[in-house]
């Protein structure tokens, strides 16, 4: 990964690489470095398949970390590339002309998180939420406890314990 | 409104124009209503013990109980000794089971279902999801009372039972359904607004008739 890390660097504005694995590591890049490293990936390096495609939000740094998740079969190594966008409308080319199957990702992406992607196809279409009427669920300053109480009605006569003591109390029942 | 509910024109093979309204022409929108029990108590005592041995399900599963449907109609568990099969159409079933956590769009398609069942129709909540929201009792997209949107007619505890709940579940059934006391179908006719309103309450987008008839 060293090596492949060194080749890009020559070539592209890169970020740190995090090797978590030998054949599995971390690259950050920026914004507009993203398209042509994964055309060079698919292209030249035999990165043909996107493995995913997948976000994380960083709500205290205000950011939104994109993870493109490719795959090299031949040479069995995956590398994932990471991409920081701040986090107030959040938007993000589309690959779907590098990988098709981007296009449903992406879709997911824009319901749970909120990211926009414009031109990716159907990007707007419900995907598996139906008449959402509340921020995106994934965001992490989404309630969903206090959503749900508010939305769903509870049985009024049911007991909650917390696991941890219950068991204690199964199984331990003389250490108090 | 989906596209293919909404009123609009059509022009049919032979170049003839017509206007369809699909909620009005596919469907009949009027509410359910009671049907009281037709014949006396001792004939109707008689139907009734027919009734109990004659329980189709419905084959939708909603949860992770669903699971645990493949082992009872498999000769593992082999639940069709009890004479309880499985069908794949609500016109043809008459006992629901929701086998778990209903998200609110599952809840729509299960409501659909139910509704095209034919009386008499029982429903079975399988499992701590139906009761009390089980382990997704603070989802966003999940119901936490089953009994506030379908008339139940018996729960089964557990997270999830096993098979053989499920067949002390059905023995119970038939002893309800025997002492006529699986009124469903009449629950919901009589309560059908109520009903309406809690459905609509968690379903936001209601693109369905009011009434799947
Ligand atoms: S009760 Fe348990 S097994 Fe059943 S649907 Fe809920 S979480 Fe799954």
């Amino acid at each position: 990964m060293q090596t492949l890390y060194t080749k890009l660097k020559q070539l592209f504005k890169l970020g740190e690489l995090t090797e978590q694995r030998q054949d599995l590591a971390f690259i950050t890049v920026a914004q507009e470095q993203l398209r042509p490293l994964l055309l060079h990936l698919r292209d030249r390096e035999g990165f043909t398949h996107l493995v995913l495609l997948t976000a994380v939000d960083w709500m205290e740094e205000g950011q939104f970390q994109l993870t493109y998740l490719l795959n090299d079969r031949a040479g069995a190594r995956d590398i994932g590339l990471r991409v920081m966008l701040p986090r107030d409308s959040a938007t993000m080319d589309s690959i779907h002309d590098i990988w098709p199957t981007a296009a449903t990702y992406q879709r997911e992406l824009r319901e749970m998180f909120g990211i926009g992607f414009p031109d990716s196809p159907g990007v707007n279409d419900e995907f598996i939420l139906e008449g959402w009427n509340d921020i995106p669920p994934y965001r992490r300053d989404f309630d969903t406890l206090k959503y749900s109480e508010e939305n769903y009605s509870h049985r009024p006569d049911r007991e909650t314990t917390d696991p941890a003591q219950h068991m204690k109390q199964q199984l331990y029942p003389d250490e108090g | 409104m989906k596209e293919e509910l909404k009123k609009r024109v059509i022009k049919g093979p032979d170049g003839f124009e017509f206007e369809v309204d699909p909620l009005q022409d596919y469907y009949c929108e009027a509410p359910p209503t009671v049907q009281p029990a037709a014949y006396q108590k001792i004939v109707e005592k008689i139907f009734n013990w027919a009734r109990s041995e004659s329980i189709w399900i419905l084959g939708f599963g909603t949860g992770c109980g669903a699971i645990e449907m493949r082992p009872l109609m498999t000769p593992r568990f082999d639940a069709y000794r009890f004479g309880v099969q499985w069908r794949p159409t609500p016109r043809q079933a008459n006992l629901f089971i929701i086998s778990g956590y209903l998200s609110t769009k599952t809840l729509k398609r299960a409501i659909r279902s139910y509704e095209q069942m034919q009386n008499p129709k029982y429903v079975i909540g399988l499992g701590s999801c139906t009761i009390n929201g089980g382990m997704y009792w603070d989802s966003y997209n999940t119901i936490k009372r089953l009994d506030d949107y379908l008339p139940v007619d018996l729960y089964i505890a557990g997270c999830m039972p096993r098979p053989e709940a499920l067949l002390a579940g059905f023995e119970e059934m038939k002893k309800i359904i025997r002492a006529g006391k699986a009124e469903g179908g009449n629950l919901y006719a009589e309560n059908f607004d109520w009903y309406k309103a809690n459905q609509k309450k968690v379903i936001h987008d209601w693109d369905m008739p009011e009434h799947s008839w």
